[in-house]
């Protein structure tokens, strides 16, 4: 089992049609495959044992990514944002690497060899290369975001990807005039799964590599976009963009997933009214479970959004109900299983779930996963997130989500953005701090929200602290960096 | 007569079917158009018993009654696919719009 048999088949399937399209570089399937060998000749000669990718999105990561496959080495995209000392630290954990990049590091690393990104688009080679079969072999060592701490490094193993993809994606089930645009960056999983999920489908795909609203919406009529994927602040500015009665001109595009973060159910229901003949679809997932194990689709957004029903309505909230092939289950914090609409940490479970870092494994012999969210599952299998389960405010021994704070005050019209946080307290241990973003030409009003929040939650959630401020802070894949907000308020 | 390790790689011997083991929780042979199939392609390849010519469709996944084995199609072929003499069904999946 291993990943490059996907492009294999698809190469194979389709030879002729197009892969991977940025700016002016193309593939086809076999192209690419062709390339994805040549590549994984460079990399086995190379004597490393890593192969890093620096940079931005171009068709060098499905290379460079099945390449490694190929060469049976794991795959470690790097976030090209981080500063030379932050990418030393990560360097010095992959050593010794053979780094795919357009740029040369000002450090030096044992063993460490570069790869010129354009070489590796240039490069073709005809001559077989026999796929390794190992499945426990690890494929792709995602860096963690670290927005609570230091980066773990997660391990995906062929087996991981392999399952999710055969169990959520039909082979070659895209049709020829499919194109799917992609904007997120290579080194979050959201982008692995792409890559992977577009090729078994036989699915061109189009990379953004520098997301903005304007080119985003441009490359979709230029190039016939179908589908596309986004995280929720990228989602938010697209429809920000777009003149509610004129409509989004968008004739060719047929579905939109999103995932990554929390969705705000404002921006959901703009985007719905914008993109009337859109099929919407929310997927959540985690790095540590190769990507989506859970589906909010088309036809749950469309009842919800036209439903009375309050039990139906809210579940543009929700991020639906697990994968055929995942198990789900909210545990209590002696691990007790919960029954349905009671809070607790989501675990999960599936031939798709690594829960493993290099330095631990943290899924049990029983292969459940902690996920580390807070939610709860309703009578009717939707699962309803709210927060991490480290971000929990512990207030006077009553435990506050911020998502349900944050959710009561993004309805507030003076509101565009909020973050909850526990601010330490004397009195209480913590008490409640909101950051909130005023929407544009609104003077912000501490008392009304307050009254807002009262009227709707119980007094204890209502914030003892509040701050306006211009902006949040968030990664550019759109994870609120909660830690920054809370530091603002001690 | 040991399990298959999830990974193998199996080939026909009658026709160019090639597949793939996802999981193997029980004993068994695989076998396609009524002949074993093997972790290594055959060099002459005999005649598909003429009952057990179906076909493996690319991109199929097949399973026994049990569920105790899940086989992938990664190539074509004309033999009719089984384990432990039991014909293996195509696995019915749910469509999933798509999350990535």
């Amino acid at each position: 089992m291993n990943i490059a048999t996907l492009l294999q088949m698809a190469a194979e399937a389709c030879p002729e049609r197009g892969a991977f399209k940025c700016a002016d570089d193309e593939f086809t399937f076999g192209e690419l495959l062709h390339a994805a060998t040549s590549a994984a000749m460079r990399f086995r000669s190379s004597q490393c044992q890593y192969v890093a990718y620096l940079g931005e999105a171009s068709p060098a990561v499905p290379i460079a990514l099945f390449g490694a496959a190929l060469a049976e080495m794991p795959f470690v995209p790097l976030n090209y944002r981080l500063s030379d000392g932050e990418l030393e630290s990560l360097v010095s954990r992959i050593s010794p690497a053979l780094v795919v990049t357009d740029r040369r590091l000002g450090f030096q690393a044992d063993g460490l060899v570069y790869a010129d990104i354009k070489e590796l688009l240039a490069a073709d080679t005809e001559d077989p290369f026999e796929v390794p079969l190992d499945p426990d072999a690890v494929a792709v060592q995602l860096f963690t975001s670290g927005t609570t701490g230091a980066p773990k490094a997660a391990l995906l193993r062929h087996s991981h990807l392999f399952s999710y993809i055969i169990s959520s994606v039909e082979f070659m089930s895209a049709g020829e005039d499919e194109a799917q645009l992609t904007s997120v960056p290579p080194y979050h999983i959201a982008g692995i799964s792409a890559i992977l999920s577009s090729v078994y489908a036989g699915r061109r795909v189009v990379q953004l590599p520098n997301f903005d609203a304007r080119t985003w919406l441009r490359l979709v009529s230029d190039e016939a976009i179908t589908s596309a994927f986004v995280v929720p602040t990228m989602l938010a500015r697209i429809v920000s963009e777009i003149d509610v009665d004129a409509g989004a001109n968008c004739p060719t595009l047929q579905a939109i997933a999103y995932g990554g973060g929390k969705m705000p159910v404002p921006v959901i229901e703009r985007a719905l009214e914008v993109f009337p003949n859109v099929a919407f679809t929310n997927a959540y997932g985690l790095t540590e479970t190769s990507s989506t194990v859970c589906l909010l689709g088309p036809e749950d957004h469309r009842q919800a959004w036209t439903s009375d029903d309050p039990q139906v309505r809210r579940r543009l909230g929700s991020v639906g109900r697990p994968l055929p092939s995942i198990e789900i289950e909210i545990r209590d914090e002696t691990g007790r299983s919960l029954g349905p609409n009671a809070s607790g940490e989501v675990y999960v479970r599936g031939p798709q779930v690594s829960g493993e870092y290099r330095e631990k494994r943290v899924v049990g012999d029983d292969g459940w996963f902690a996920t580390r969210d807070a939610g709860m599952v309703d009578e009717d299998g939707y699962v309803y997130l709210s927060g991490r389960a480290d971000d929990v405010i512990v207030r006077g021994g009553e435990n506050v989500s911020p998502g349900e704070v944050e959710d009561v005050l993004l309805e507030h019209p003076s509101v565009a953005d909020v973050a909850i946080v526990g601010v330490p307290s004397k009195e209480w241990g913590e008490a409640i701090g909101a950051a909130i973003v005023l929407a544009d030409g609104v003077a912000g009003d501490e008392e009304a929200l307050r009254a807002h929040v009262k009227a709707r939650l119980r007094s204890s959630k209502v914030p003892e602290y509040i701050r306006f401020v211009r902006e949040l802070p968030y990664t550019e894949t759109g994870k609120l960096l909660r830690r920054l907000v809370k530091a603002d308020f001690q | 007569m040991s399990q298959y390790r999830p990974g193998t790689r199996l080939y026909s011997a009658v026709c160019a079917a090639e597949v793939m083991v996802i999981k193997c929780a029980a004993e068994g042979e695989v076998a396609c158009g009524g002949h074993p199939m093997s972790t290594a392609p055959a060099a002459d390849k005999s005649e598909p018993d003429a009952a057990l010519a179906e076909g493996v469709l690319m991109g199929k996944r097949y399973t026994d009654e049990a569920d105790s084995l899940e086989l992938l199609c990664v190539k074509p072929g004309q033999g009719s696919l089984s384990f432990a003499g039991e014909a293996l069904k195509e696995k019915a999946t749910k469509k999933l719009p798509s999350s990535d």
